[in-house]
Formats: C-alpha cells, sequence, structure tokens
C-alpha cells in the first residue's frame, strides 16, 4: 500500500476490461472525488471566460492580441490538469518520500526571488521571470510547508507510537514553515505570509497537537499585530492603505480607488448582471488587476448575484468534500495534508472575494482556479490531486 | 464510511476538523450575504454610480435665441466678446491658491485684485455677492469686455498665466433700441444654480453646468424656448480617459427667437412719458400732506384693445438690465436688490398693487346694472351721504341732483355709488345677512371682470390683487384679531379704536366697507395690467384677453414659426347697451369731464379717446394717481404712487403717446407719417432664407421726437393753461372722506 505505484493496485476484484472496468465499484473513476473534480473544472473554465472579458481591451498588456489571456489561461489550466493528474498517479504517500526535495526546491525558488534574478511586479518582489514565463514560488511554498509539516506532525501518530505529536516535532514543524515565512516577508509577500498562517494553524489542528500551540501561535499573533500598531513600525500610510478598503477615503488613489471601484463593479451587477462582455467597469477598465487579483469583479459586474454566487458555491462544494476527505483518510498524513488545503482554499478565497467585497483588507492573493496565473494554477490542481490521491488511497474500509 | 479511526485517530481531530469545516462554510456564507447586501440590496445605487463613471461629456454652449419688438427690432440678443475665465481648479493647484496669477491678471485687465478674487470665490451661506453660484469646475468668467489687445496678452503668455483662458464667446446683450430699455420685461440670466441642475435633472430639459438661466420677466418665461439644446458629446470612457465606447452625439441646437408684440419706439416713448410724469409730479406741492409729491414708483401699460397684447409696459424706478452681463459687480447689485434701494428689478406693471380709486366705478356701475338699477333712473348726487353719524362726502360737495348711471360715472359723482351699495347692502341684510347667500352685486361683478387674481400674462411672477368680499374679511379677521382684540381699546386712540372695532365685527361686512368698497377706496387692490385688461374690453365689446407679449416663437433656421394667438379670458358681464353708455360717460370725462383740462385740441373726432381717472387713497402716504383710458386700438393706463390725481400726475404723459401712437402734432392735426403705430402691428417681422430676421431701422429717441412735435399743444406745460378747461380746484380727486381705516400700506410695493 505504500508503493509509488499503489493506485494501480486495483486487486480487490476480477480483473474486467474496457469500460466496465473503469465503473466497477472498486475503480479508480468510482474512488475519484468527482464534485471537487468538477467544480474545479467548472471553476477553471468560469475563470477563463472571466478573464477573457477582463483582458480582451487592455491593448497595453495583451500585445494587441484579445485571446492573448484566455490562450494562456487554458494553457494554464492544462498544465495543471496534467500535473494533478501526475500528483495522483506518484500518490501523497510517494510524494512524502519526495518532501525533503520539494521543500528544497521550493525553498530555493523562493530565495531566489530575492536575488537580482527575481522581478518587481506591481511593488512586490515575488517573481521570477524566465524566459517570458513569470513565476511565483510562493505558490509552491505553500504545497511545500503542507507537505512539510505533515510529514513531521504526522510521522510518529502514523507509526503508531504517539496518539499526538509531541511538543518536540511540533516546534521542528514550526522551524520548518517558519523559514518560507520569513523569505516571503522579505519580499515582501504580506497576503502569501497571511495564507501560510492560516495554513500552519490548519495543518497544527488537524494534527492534533497541543491546544497551547494553537492557541501560543494565535496570541502571538495578535500581540504582534498590537506591538506593530504601538510602536508605530508601520507608517500611517501604510496602515492607512491597510484600513482602505473600510474607508476608501484613508486612500483615495490607490488601495481606496481599487476597493471603491470593486465595489461599484460588483454592485451594479444586480441579480443577473450585465451579461459576459457587457459591464461597463470591465470594459472601461476601472477595476485594476481585474484578470487576477480582481477577477471577482467581472463575475459580480456581468454574471450578477447568480454567477458570483455560483462561484462561491463551487468554492464551497470542493471545500466541502475536502473537509470529507480530512475527516475520512485513515492515516494522519493525509488528514492534515486535506486540512492544510481546506485551510489554504479557504483563506485565499475568502481574502480574495472578501477584498472585491469590502470586507478584508486589500492583498495580493489570486482566487484559486479562477485568478489569472500559472504559478496559482498549477499549485491548485496539485493540490486537488492531492486530495484525490488521499481519497483514492483510502483503504476500502466501506 | 466509518469515523472510526483505524489509526488510533482521537476524537480531538475529528472534533477540529468539523469546527474547521463549520468555520470555512460560515465563512463562505458571510461572503454570500455581503455579495447579496452589495447587489441585490444597494445594486440600484451602485448601478447609478457605475453609469456616471464611464461617461464623459463634451458641451458645446447653445447660442440664445433673441427677444425682438413686433417689427423684428431686437430687444435682447448675442455679441462676440472676449471673455476672459478662470479655471478655479487650475488655480487651486498653484502654491498661492492662484493669487499671484490673478493679480497679474487684474493688471492686465485694469481691474482692481479685489474685485477680480471676490469674482473666482465660491458662492455660499456667508459669502455675499458677488461671487461665484455655478459649478466650482466650470470656468469662472472675470470679464466679458476684455479687449483684443488684453486677450492677445494673455493668451501669448500663457505660461504666465496658467488656468486663465480669454475666448470669444457669445454673450447676452439688451442693446435697447433707440433708448428704450424694457428692462423689468425683459428680464435678466444668471448662472444655473446645483438646486437647479438636480431638480430638472430627470426632466426633459436638464441643465448643464454651463447654462445661464432666464431669472425674470421674457427670460424667464421663455427660458426653455429661448434657451435652445446645448450640444452633448457623450463618449463612453475608460479609467483613463481613452474613448471607448461610441460617441453619441447631439448637436446645439440654437434657442428660437421670440417676437413680442412689445413695439420698441412705444415703449421708448412710455418709459420717457412716465419719467418726465414723475419728475414732474415730484415739482407739484400736495397741500394734504405739506410737501411735494414723493412720486416714487409708477408703471405704464400699452395694450391692444382688441388682443390683449402689450405694446408697451414699462417700471419706474428702472435699471440697466446689462448690469447682469457677465456677472454683476458687488455695487451693482447692493443697488437693485438692497434694503435702501427702491427695488427696481419689480415690475409695478404687474407687481404693484394699489387701491384703483374712481377707476374702479367702471365695476360699480356694471355691478349695479346687474343688480337692476336701471342705466337711465335718476340717482341722487348730492354733496355729502350719511349713515347715522358718519358722513362719506361726494368730492368737494357738489351736487348735481338726480343724474343718470351714466353721467355718475362721467363725473364720477361718489354718492350715487354710496347710496347703490348701501342699499345693497341694506338688501343683502346689514351687519348680520340672513339666511342664504347674500347677493353681493358689487363683490361678484369684481369678480366677474377678473379682479381679485393673475390675469395669466406671459411674465413669472404676477400678483392678483384683491377683492375684499365676505370671505377675504373673514380670512383676514381670523389672520389678525388676536393682535387686534389685543392692542384695541375702546376710547384709545384713533389707531386703538380701529382695532378695537376690527376685533368686535372685523369678520363682518360692515356698511361702510361697502360703501368704500364702491369707489374703490379700503382694501381693494388692483394692478395695471389688470386695469389694462379691463378697459380694453370695455373698449373692444366686453371681451376680456388674456394679456400676451410673447407673439410668436420662430425656429432658429426660421422655418417653423409658433404663433402664440390671443386668447379670450372671459366676457365682461354687461349687455352692449350699458357698454355703449359706459363708452359714451368715459368720452365725456376726456371731452368735459375730469382729464378735459389735458386734453383740450386732441382731434376727438378723429381719434375718439375715453378714459377715467382716479386717485386712491393710501393711509400714511400720498394719493395713488390712476389713469386708466382707450381709444379704438388701445388701452393705455397709468398709475404713478405718491403722484396726486390721476389727470394731474399722468393726463400729460398718457396723451403723449396717444399722440405718438397717432401721429398727433402739438396743433391737434394728424400726421400719419409720424405715427408709430396707427394700427396695431398685425403681421410679424419677415424671416429671411437664412433664418435671420429682418428688423427695420430705429429712430435714435422716438420720445424727443414726440415731444418735439407736441411743441404747440396748448395743454403741454402747467403753465400754459387755456381758459375755460381750468383743473378741477383739488384736481379731480373725487374721494374725500373721513379718513379711512387702516389695513396695511395700500404703496406699490416696494
Amino acid at each position: 500500500m505504500t508503493g509509488a505505484n499503489s493506485f494501480s493496485v486495483s486487486g480487490y476484484g476480477p480483473a474486467r476490461a474496457g469500460w466496465t472496468r473503469i465503473f466497477a465499484r472498486d475503480s479508480l473513476a468510482r474512488r475519484l472525488d468527482w464534485p471537487i473534480l468538477l467544480s474545479a473544472m467548472a471553476l477553471s473554465l468560469i475563470g477563463s471566460m472571466l478573464v477573457f472579458s477582463a483582458t480582451r481591451n487592455r491593448t497595453e498588456i495583451n500585445q494587441g492580441d484579445p485571446y492573448f489571456f484566455l490562450e494562456r489561461h487554458l494553457i494554464n489550466l492544462g498544465i495543471g490538469f496534467a500535473l494533478m493528474l501526475a500528483t495522483l498517479w506518484l500518490g501523497h504517500r510517494a510524494l512524502r518520500n519526495a518532501v525533503p526535495v520539494l521543500y528544497g526546491a521550493s525553498v530555493l525558488l523562493a530565495l531566489v526571488v530575492l536575488t537580482p534574478l527575481g522581478a518587481t511586479i506591481n511593488g512586490q518582489r515575488n517573481w521570477i521571470v524566465v524566459g517570458g514565463f513569470s513565476i511565483q514560488p510562493a505558490e509552491f511554498l505553500k504545497i511545500a510547508i503542507i507537505l512539510g509539516m505533515a510529514m513531521l506532525l504526522a510521522a510518529r501518530v502514523d507509526a503508531g507510537d504517539k496518539p499526538f505529536p509531541d511538543h518536540r516535532t511540533v516546534a521542528q514543524s514550526l522551524g520548518l514553515a517558519a523559514v518560507p515565512c520569513m523569505i516571503l516577508l522579505l519580499m515582501p509577500d504580506l497576503g502569501s505570509v497571511l495564507a501560510m498562517v492560516a495554513i500552519i494553524l490548519g495543518v497544527l489542528l488537524a494534527s492534533g497537537a497541543s491546544n497551547r500551540w494553537v492557541f501560543g501561535l494565535l496570541a502571538t499573533g495578535v500581540v504582534g499585530c498590537i506591538a506593530i500598531w504601538q510602536l508605530h513600525i508601520l507608517d500611517q500610510y501604510q496602515i492607512n492603505r491597510f484600513a482602505a478598503f473600510a474607508n476608501p477615503d484613508l486612500d483615495p488613489a490607490g488601495v481606496g480607488y481599487n476597493t471603491n471601484q470593486a465595489r461599484i463593479a460588483i454592485g451594479s451587477g444586480g441579480l443577473t448582471g450585465a451579461g459576459l462582455f457587457h459591464g461597463s467597469q470591465t470594459t472601461g477598465q476601472f477595476v485594476p488587476e481585474q484578470q487576477t487579483d480582481f477577477v471577482f469583479t467581472v463575475a459580480g459586474e456581468e454574471l450578477g448575484f447568480l454567477g458570483a454566487g455560483l462561484i462561491i458555491f463551487l468554492i464551497g462544494v470542493i471545500l466541502w468534500r475536502a473537509c470529507r476527505i480530512a475527516r475520512d483518510s485513515t492515516e494522519l498524513y493525509g488528514t492534515i495534508v486535506a486540512a492544510g488545503i481546506v485551510a489554504w482554499f479557504a483563506f485565499q478565497s475568502f481574502e480574495n472575494i472578501g477584498m472585491t467585497l469590502g470586507i478584508m483588507p486589500v492583498t495580493g492573493l489570486p482566487l484559486p482556479f479562477v485568478s489569472y496565473g500559472g504559478s496559482s494554477m498549477f499549485a491548485v490542481w496539485i493540490a486537488v490531486g492531492l486530495l484525490q490521491s488521499i481519497k483514492v488511497q483510502r483503504p476500502m474500509s466501506a | 464510511m466509518t469515523n472510526i479511526p483505524e489509526t488510533g485517530r482521537t476524537p480531538r481531530v475529528q472534533i477540529r476538523l468539523v469546527v474547521i469545516q463549520i468555520l470555512v462554510l460560515s465563512l463562505l456564507g458571510t461572503l454570500g450575504g455581503r455579495l447579496w447586501y452589495l447587489q441585490i440590496r444597494e445594486g440600484a445605487q451602485y448601478q447609478k454610480e457605475a453609469s456616471g463613471n464611464h461617461v464623459q461629456q463634451v458641451v458645446q454652449p447653445a447660442v440664445r435665441g433673441e427677444i425682438l419688438d413686433a417689427r423684428g427690432v431686437p430687444l435682447a440678443d448675442n455679441e462676440t466678446r472676449l471673455v476672459v475665465s478662470a479655471s478655479r481648479t487650475d488655480l487651486l493647484k498653484q502654491k498661492d491658491d492662484g493669487k499671484a496669477v490673478l493679480t497679474k491678471l487684474a493688471g492686465v485687465l485694469g481691474l482692481s485684485t479685489e474685485d477680480v478674487l471676490q469674482k473666482v470665490r465660491l458662492c455660499d451661506a456667508k459669502t455675499p455677492q458677488p461671487c461665484w453660484n455655478g459649478s466650482p469646475y466650470q470656468p469662472i468668467p472675470i470679464t466679458d469686455k476684455a479687449t483684443a489687445r488684453q486677450a492677445l496678452q494673455i493668451r501669448e503668455r500663457s505660461e504666465d498665466f496658467p488656468g486663465i483662458t480669454a475666448e470669444p464667446e457669445a454673450v447676452r446683450r439688451y442693446p435697447g433700441p433707440g433708448k428704450s430699455n424694457t428692462a423689468q420685461v425683459l428680464g435678466y440670466l444668471s448662472p444655473v444654480t446645483d438646486d437647479e441642475i438636480q431638480k430638472a435633472k430627470d426632466t426633459s430639459s436638464p441643465y448643464l453646468r454651463s447654462d445661464m438661466v432666464g431669472r425674470s420677466g421674457l427670460e424667464r418665461e421663455y427660458d426653455k424656448e429661448l434657451r435652445g439644446k446645448a450640444g452633448v458629446t457623450r463618449y463612453e470612457v475608460d479609467n483613463l480617459g481613452r474613448v471607448i465606447g461610441k460617441a453619441k452625439s447631439d448637436a446645439a441646437e440654437p434657442g428660437s427667437n421670440l417676437v413680442t408684440s412689445i413695439d420698441s419706439r412705444v415703449q421708448r416713448v412710455a418709459e420717457y412719458e412716465l419719467d418726465k410724469a414723475m419728475k414732474t409730479a415730484r415739482q407739484q406741492f400736495d397741500s394734504i400732506t405739506g410737501e411735494n409729491y414723493k412720486a416714487d414708483s409708477g408703471a405704464v401699460v400699452v395694450m391692444e384693445a382688441k388682443t390683449g397684447r402689450i405694446v408697451a409696459m414699462a417700471s419706474a424706478p428702472t435699471y440697466d438690465p446689462n448690469a447682469w452681463v457677465g456677472g454683476i459687480s458687488a455695487k451693482d447689485y447692493q443697488a437693485l436688490t438692497g434694503k435702501n434701494s427702491d427695488y427696481p428689478l419689480l415690475n409695478r406693471a404687474i407687481q404693484g398693487q394699489a387701491a384703483p380709486g374712481s377707476t374702479f366705478k367702471v365695476v360699480s356701475t356694471a355691478a349695479a346694472v346687474q343688480a337692476g338699477y336701471p342705466w337711465d333712473g335718476g340717482y341722487p348726487c348730492t354733496s355729502d351721504y350719511r349713515v347715522g353719524s358718519q358722513v362719506f362726502k361726494n368730492f368737494e360737495g357738489e351736487n348735481f341732483g338726480d343724474i343718470s348711471l351714466g353721467r355718475a360715472l362721467e363725473v364720477s359723482c361718489d354718492t350715487v355709488f354710496y347710496g347703490l351699495a348701501d342699499k345693497e347692502w341694506k338688501r343683502d341684510g346689514g351687519i348680520n345677512p340672513k339666511k342664504g347667500q347674500p347677493k353681493d352685486y358689487f363683490f361678484k361683478t369684481a369678480h366677474q371682470f377678473g379682479l381679485g387674481k393673475p390675469t395669466g400674462v406671459d411674465l413669472p411672477n404676477e400678483v392678483g390683487g384683491r377683492v375684499p368680499d365676505r370671505q377675504w374679511k373673514l380670512d383676514y379677521w381670523k389672520a389678525n384679531k388676536d393682535s387686534w382684540c389685543k392692542t384695541g381699546k375702546k376710547d384709545g386712540t384713533y389707531v386703538e379704536k380701529i382695532a378695537y372695532e376690527n376685533c368686535l365685527e372685523g369678520d363682518k361686512m360692515r356698511e361702510g366697507d361697502e360703501i368704500n368698497y364702491s369707489i374703490g377706496q379700503g382694501d381693494t387692490l388692483v394692478t395695471p395690467i389688470q386695469e389694462a385688461m379691463i378697459y380694453g374690453a370695455v373698449a373692444n365689446g366686453g371681451t376680456e384677453y388674456v394679456p400676451t407679449i410673447g407673439k410668436a416663437i420662430i425656429s432658429p433656421d426660421g422655418k417653423t414659426v409658433q404663433e402664440i394667438k390671443p386668447q379670450v379670458q372671459r366676457k365682461l358681464p354687461v349687455t352692449q347697451a350699458t357698454l355703449k353708455g359706459m363708452n359714451d360717460a368715459f368720452a365725456g370725462v376726456i371731452t368735459r369731464g375730469t382729464a378735459a383740462w389735458k386734453f383740450s385740441g386732441w382731434p376727438q373726432d378723429k381719434i375718439p379717446l375715453h378714459g377715467k381717472t382716479g386717485t386712491a387713497e393710501v393711509y400714511g402716504k400720498q394719493t395713488t394717481s390712476w389713469m386708466a383710458t382707450y381709444s379704438k386700438d388701445y388701452t393705455v393706463i397709468m398709475t404713478i404712487a405718491q403722484a396726486g390725481t390721476g389727470s394731474g400726475a399722468s393726463g400729460e404723459a398718457v396723451r403723449n403717446i396717444y399722440s405718438a401712437l397717432y401721429g398727433v402734432q402739438g396743433d391737434g392735426s394728424v400726421d400719419n407719417s409720424k405715427a408709430l403705430l396707427p394700427h396695431p402691428q398685425q403681421s410679424l417681422p419677415k424671416v429671411r432664407a437664412d433664418g435671420t430676421i429682418a428688423a427695420p431701422a430705429v429712430p435714435k429717441d422716438p420720445a424727443k421726437d414726440t415731444e418735439a412735435a407736441q411743441k404747440s399743444n396748448p395743454s403741454n406745460g402747467s403753465d400754459q393753461q387755456p381758459a375755460g378747461t381750468a383743473p378741477p380746484t383739488n384736481g379731480n380727486s373725487n374721494t374725500r372722506r373721513r379718513p379711512r381705516r387702516k389695513r396695511g400700506s395700500r404703496r406699490m410695493p416696494s
């Protein structure tokens, strides 16, 4: 059961041929989590339309080709889907053995960003541009952290030594997570750091680590925020930028403008929206970064409450099923990985949609599956692959 | 599936996973709720914001239509002027808010820096005029009188004058042909206010920021037609202002031209004569108050009797309408509207109201006939009329014996009307009328003549005058009884006694009230335009028209002409026989009655004139003079406040207006070639192929021409009184009675 080819071990029944095999009770196709797969695919395809709508007129970035972003989004989706299949084929347990390599590689990539090879886009130095492609290592760090922490925390428990990870293990895993966090802080990529924190919390909770660690981590965060506030580490303008989501007047030309325009775009959608490609806010390019961080505003304006609500619903389906996978996994390792993914997707979705709706501060986090961006697309599809792997490799206990 | 862990998993993890699941779903629920709030609950608001976001409009102002007189002479037109404007947004970007630039600009324009700074400040509750009450984003005109040289200086050194522009613009002008002024009739313009923009936003003719709006007179009444439609090009733009959508463009449509029935030459004569009459009155001694007449305000209306069209309408004191053009200065504004001004903006021909005096007897006579008194019956014209201890005097105590209604009208015998009104009052039941409606012939007839409500002339803010009937008395009493009953004393001063009486029975029609009312004294108020309407109806056989000034609206290309037809308002409640009797009586006023001393030598056989004079008493003030006259075609009404008697103050002026209209020379001959308007102007001015309107030449000053022609007129000049037509000893004041009860000032509003 721990072999690299484990998913081909379908030796629970007689070998069948052709398409009956696919639908056999114990076949891989039957064991896959189809709601997650279909929701992720639907989100990605909706995203491609939204990205197309947002970019077909942006001649300054689409190089005169209205389909530039649409094509790339679909290519990214294809690569992501392939990565998902590869992950499923390898299996999360096989990846467990590769974690040190994966972890090391992603940290290295992230470090490269800090060198002259890194590129600054939109004031944040979190990109590597290689031959026309830009990579955001932060996205892969999220997977690396989930897998790395899960490996450490679950090792003794899954071996049956202990019911819970001990303090030393927890400390080790936190140390493992701290390194990429520090790198992200140096970029600085505050949004990704916050996503990391959410992931770490989810992982710790799922690992069964002592409450002290969970609350300790939360308390540290609160104290840190208060310290930053009280010691005036941040300039007023930075605080204003942060708070502008609630009061756009604090930073009317910057974040406040984004917030305002995003809210107008979404608000003007009404129940059914202006229709795809017919939103005046979108056509007029009033919302910056609309194909990436603010892609949800396109849905809000052009597809209305029904379309935007559908996106939230599909994300809900994925998260719901992922929670089930976490709960049903027989190994702590699988549980932790699934929970980490849940924390990741949940935080990023809530933060991304929340900022377009004006209830969360504006940070540069993409909306999983929907936003344009290769790294993000690859990472979330790999995560889907991990979830599927955890699901299918569960012993057939029921 | 089972939740029993097979690898020794503990409930702790399971519980935590459930908590995570609940937390995650509630986060998504939050998003859904917020989405619903933004899109469904507040959706309409955001839709509005979105539509305002992406449309930019460029406005080309429309050229305002001209206002022309009956022959096509422009009374209000446009001229191209070099307008120097300042953009506030650009000025505020400068270090000192543009003070340095404005100071430099003031130097170039030869204005004081303070003036310039005042013109660019924004109006608010605390800022007095001059200030800018238009949009702060719109260039504010500093001057529209820049010379080409000044404009060049500004344009060539544009780097020295950031935010300042000098452009040629069409600017309203009131050329005042033939020295006419017509100020109150024309009205004036000022920039549109934010409130008006808001109010007109969803109507069919919304305002634009750059609009000038008619504030009074014809400019306001016909604002919609004159304004035209500004050209608006709407561009759908993106966030950088680049055009992305199709440009929707409406070309500017110039405003239509308004042809009026005003004749600028007659207007000039009317204005000139009114002014002269007032000046003359100020030289006259008033034996009652023991000082010269103040003659502080007046009005004259010249109307076509058969259509109700206004040929001339003047109000004094007056002002120069060009003062408003290009923004009004603080000094001018104060002079026009300040507490110490004489309120020249008021058009006293439609907004001035006073007791009508004996000119009201036309109504009383009609009322008497309606009440059943025969025209030729004998009515005692005694020297006084007694009611108990009260004595109501006829004017100098004259006694004509028993006379007909016509004769009573001609000699303006007060006591005849006292008697008739008193009889009616008693028939209606006296102070406590019997059950059922009192007949109230005298009041009903006044209403039937159209008094007590506006005539509907096409000018804004007309007042309606007042008929002091029972309903009004009751309303007035209800409104004032508290203060009357508080201050009234039975044995106090005169004012206190009156208050006491009013407190007791001010709600009732008293005997004295109706008696006073019958000769146009007391609480009755009429406007000059109402008198013109009534006497015009007597002249034309009994039809009251809605007075009109606008005659036609001609589209800018001249192709569509929308005529404003005379409109019948009502028929006078009199028979043709009565009208004939009235006509004879009013002719008698001119030939041998109260106005005869001013009309000696008038060619009555060629141009029969009719008239009635009136002198209304005003508590605490000098008497208001009234002169109501008509010929076959025209009605001329003149009134001057605090100027004595009707004929004494206005007789000569009215005669001169008729002389100008008909070309009557000083020696009584009629020279048709010198007549300004022997027949009312029927046709509209000629429209040329290009839409412009042909205008005949206007003499330099028609009033002076008329005056010159009257040099030999024997009745011109007070020292040239011919024998035999000496003025009545005390003018023609036919109404001296016991002091009147005061009900507030009867003065022309000031």
